[in-house]
């Protein structure tokens, strides 16, 4: 199963309008992604709950449908 | 609480350190897993490392359990560290370690 990148860019901007969403591809596939976050709504928030808050943007595709994403968030700088 | 949840709180209470993956820490099947293990082992942390591809019940469970879709899951002290981004970062940061000293004294 795979993902295409708009896709998931659109799950992640629906959930943080806010957003400086960087995603790459790692394997060409639309499976393995690396996405890098920075939104006002990671502000505060520890690690695991800043993850937490991608996969809920990702309705239970993340670990289905989507396979891998490589994750990287945090408040904007 | 469903079994699998039983077990898994059981396990992480048990246990100071624990580490749900794919394959065993010897042997893991899977990138993500393999990296954790390979920073957990250069910490020179004790730890139990649970195979979640032995059981579906148990590979279903630990990710209700956390509210967390992924494996490679880390506890210590019962706690959810995280998966392997954040253990890596954590790594990278010094905060694993640290976490580790605090946590298990200056043994670990």
């Amino acid at each position: 199963m795979a993902m295409r990148v708009e896709e998931l860019e659109s799950l992640l901007r629906n959930a943080f309008a806010d957003a400086d969403i960087q995603i790459q591809d790692l394997a060409g596939d639309g499976d393995h992604y690396r996405a890098t976050i920075r939104s006002a709504a990671f502000e505060g928030k520890s690690r695991v709950a800043q993850h937490q808050m991608v996969y809920a943007a990702l309705q239970g595709r993340m670990g289905g449908q989507l396979h891998a994403l490589a994750l990287e968030t945090g408040p904007k700088p | 609480m469903t079994d699998a949840a039983a077990a898994i709180r059981q396990t992480v209470a048990d246990n100071d350190v624990v580490l749900f993956m794919k394959g065993t820490a010897d042997q893991p099947q899977c990138g993500f897993s393999s990296q954790v293990v390979r920073i957990l082992d250069h910490l020179g942390v004790t730890y139990q490392d649970v195979n979640v591809l032995a059981d579906e019940d148990l590979r279903q469970g630990v990710k209700d359990f956390a509210n967390w879709p992924t494996i490679p899951q880390l506890y210590v002290k019962g706690e959810f560290i995280g998966g392997c981004d954040i253990v890596r970062e954590m790594f990278q940061t010094g905060e694993l370690k640290t976490l580790f000293d605090e946590k298990l004294g200056a043994s670990a």
